[in-house]
């Protein structure tokens, strides 16, 4: 009872090779889509990889770029295959390599669906990821004199005004860091000192943000020092200003964005992950029609193709019997060529039967 | 005397026929390129147009576009031709046409290379739109307020932060002007009433700068209030920290974004210049080639192709003749009528010549 029959006549098997034919050169030009995509993440990833702890998500474009890489030679293959099968005696060249062909790619498929879920799975990992090099990016904000840290205050700037965000979680997490380096700090002004002792860890805690958090859609002039004062600034009620800093944090700004780009790559790569099956699918009622067209004997006779001989549940068993005895051929075990003496009592005993052996 | 006489077999009257068809293919898609320059330089130049003032800057970016598109009407008429002109006998088809299309195509290259020379020259024009339009945007800065000027505080910000730019020629620039609002000024504090009567203008005047002047790269938190005053700040030098602001003024940067745009472009302009002048050439040859094929009579013989048929001097002068005439035709001229077919009874002295002999009465055709 065979999965999926269908019949071909040579004129349909010959329309089916040339289009497979294509369908496999359009897949050559999907596994470069899907390896470009790889190449893209990777870049976007490591453009901000000062304000993300660790790069372990790292592996989603890697096995983007190899499953693009593997994607191009398996459909190069696929597609001289297909363009050999249109002449019944090219494909008896092929014809011991399509079916472990059509399992590899059969696999592959599926390593390319766990890429495209990948995509959507990261996002917990990313957010922690941004939470964490964040915080540690602010409290090297004010380190511009220690080499490896120099930079951070600018990549942080930057980022601020380029994602509108201000801080983590939002502007006050300014409020909780000593973003201004005790080189610029006075140590004879009484203020500053009170400043200093004000708190257990001795550091310079003010209500005051960065300039990079300023907002340009507010109609005054920023304020950036004590912000939660509302009688230091004239006309200014910290609870209702909504205009005058940057009210998202960077982690969800950031979040935001790799999250429509993880989307987008995971949707192609889906659509890709069709497509892929719809080519592996074709490829193999073609190498069942050739199979059965050479089984018959006659080139331009009718043939059957299908995706399974038998059942789905014979075929897995068979396969399990095959995959057994696979195991088993190394053990001895009920082999009628060795001749074992057994010290055992026979329980029926037979008659010495002379078995010529072939030499 | 023929200017740069060539001579063409058949096989290379044909050939040269192909390769005009493929290099006007080619104009026509130069002619697609000149006109999206004139576009992305128009879309550039409206992008910014709050920054400046009123001057007549658009012309550049519009001559580029219709020269785009003519270009590409001429070559595609041009690749038409030189496809037939393989054929002797299709030829005859376009034959009155050439020389017209060779003459109109030469005047257009010329406008071609007046629209490249243009792009260099709107330099000076352009600093001066600048220089007015960054003045009146900054003393607009505080007017959020106010219908119609609500956004240009957003735009100066927007546009110092890109450009990495602070002021007009400097960040002093903003010493010279409010842009702190009266709406958010206490005037019930004294300093406030200092400040506004400290000046003859009323004007609310600080050494300080908007956020957006804040330089990125500097190794401290910005400094942007009391910048001249060196006691404000510690361990600050005003007149050696080149850090802390954007040293450079918005409309040196603007000038140079904007002037790096159009040297590029005037620079496209030119080799395309260069390319349709070759290609109107070429086609000038293979008209010439082709009329004296015709006139030779024998479609397969060699043929001589050139320029100008005489030498410069004496087609200017015949050329001069044919308008002088054209000027002519319409004036009845009173004296040496040279016209033998209107019979003019004259009252004055007719002088007939050396003789003075008067000719016989030619009878006149009815």
């Amino acid at each position: 009872m065979a999965v999926g029959k269908v019949t071909f006549t040579k004129a349909e098997r010959d329309k089916l090779a040339q289009v497979l034919w294509l369908l496999n050169w359009i897949s050559v030009v999907t596994g470069v889509i899907l390896f470009s995509l790889g190449i893209f993440l990777k870049v976007e990833i490591q453009k901000r990889r000062e304000v993300m702890s660790d790069q372990e998500i790292l592996y989603v474009p890697h096995m983007l770029i190899s499953t693009g890489l593997v994607a191009c030679c398996i459909n190069f293959v696929g597609g001289k295959i297909c363009y050999d099968c249109a002449d019944s005696s090219k494909f008896l060249r092929w014809k011991l390599m399509l079916l472990p062909y059509i399992v590899c790619t059969f696999f592959f498929t599926c390593c390319v669906l766990v890429g495209a879920l990948m995509c959507y799975s990261i996002r917990s990992q990313l957010e922690e990821s941004l939470f964490l090099g964040l915080r540690n990016a602010m409290r090297f904000y004010k380190d511009t004199d220690t080499p490896g840290r120099c930079f951070l205050k600018r990549t942080l700037d930057q980022l601020q005004i380029q994602f509108q965000c201000c801080g983590n979680g939002g502007f006050r997490d300014w409020f909780h860091i000593q973003w201004i380096s005790n080189r610029y700090l006075d140590m004879t002004s009484s203020h500053v000192m009170d400043r200093l002792r004000s708190n257990v860890e001795g550091k310079y805690l003010m209500d005051g943000v960065p300039f990079s958090c300023c907002s340009t859609f507010s109609p005054r002039p920023c304020i950036q020092q004590h912000i939660t004062n509302n009688s230091a600034h004239y006309s200014y009620d910290h609870q209702t200003e909504q205009l005058n800093l940057w009210r998202r944090g960077c982690r969800q700004a950031l979040l935001d964005h790799y999250t429509g780009i993880l989307q987008s790559i995971g949707l192609t790569v889906l659509l890709i992950w069709l497509f892929e099956l719809l080519v592996l699918t074709g490829v193999r009622y073609l190498q069942t029609a050739m199979e059965n067209v050479l089984r018959l004997g006659d080139p331009d006779s009718e043939s059957d193709g299908w995706i399974l001989e038998n059942s789905l549940a014979e075929t897995a068993r068979s396969n399990f019997n095959i995959i057994k005895n696979l195991g088993k051929c190394y053990q001895v075990d009920n082999d009628p060529n060795i001749n074992v003496p057994t010290a055992a009592e026979q329980e029926v005993p037979s008659r010495r039967v002379r078995i010529p052996v072939d030499s | 005397m023929a200017v740069l006489r060539v001579k063409f077999s058949k096989t290379k009257r044909d050939k040269l026929a192909q390769v005009l068809w493929i290099l006007n293919w080619i104009s026509v898609v130069t002619g697609v390129i000149l006109f999206s320059l004139g576009l992305f330089l128009k879309v550039e130049i409206n992008k910014r147009w709050e920054l400046m003032a009123e001057r007549d800057i658009q012309y550049v970016p519009n001559m580029l576009i219709a020269v785009g598109l003519i270009a590409c009407g001429i070559n595609f008429l041009g690749g038409k031709i030189c496809y037939d002109c393989v054929d002797s006998t299709k030829f005859l088809r376009w034959k009155l046409i050439m020389l017209p299309y060779i003459i109109c195509t030469f005047f257009f290259t010329f406008c071609v290379l007046v629209g490249a020379l243009m792009c260099y020259g709107m330099r000076s024009e352009l600093e001066e739109a600048l220089t007015l339009g960054l003045t009146e945007a900054m003393r607009f800065y505080k007017d959020t307020d106010t219908p119609g000027r609500c956004f240009v505080k957003r735009t100066v910000d927007m546009l110092q932060i890109e450009f990495q730019c602070c002021g007009n020629a400097g960040f002093k620039d903003w010493f010279q002007i409010q842009w702190i609002s009266s709406r958010y000024l206490d005037t019930s504090r004294k300093e406030v009433v200092d400040r506004l009567r400290s000046n003859v203008e009323g004007k609310y005047l600080t050494d300080g700068v908007p956020f957006s002047c804040c330089n990125v790269n500097s190794p401290r938190p910005c400094i942007q209030q009391q910048i001249t005053n060196n006691s404000a700040h510690f361990n600050y030098e005003y007149l050696t920290e080149e850090l802390n602001l954007w040293m450079k003024g918005c409309r040196q940067a603007l000038l140079d974004y904007y002037t790096h745009i159009m040297q590029s472009i005037g620079l496209t302009v030119l080799i395309t210049w260069l390319f349709e002048l070759s290609v109107l050439t070429g086609v000038r040859y293979l008209q010439t080639s082709l009329e004296n094929v015709l006139r030779q009579g024998d479609p397969d013989s060699e043929s001589d192709g050139w320029l100008l048929e005489n030498s410069f001097v004496e087609t200017a002068r015949t050329n001069m003749n044919i308008i002088k005439s054209l000027g002519k035709c319409n004036k009845i001229d009173t004296g040496n009528n040279g016209d033998p077919n209107i019979n003019i009874p004259s009252t004055s002295t007719a002088h007939y010549g050396p003789d003075n002999v008067p000719p016989k009465q030619i009878p006149v055709a009815s």
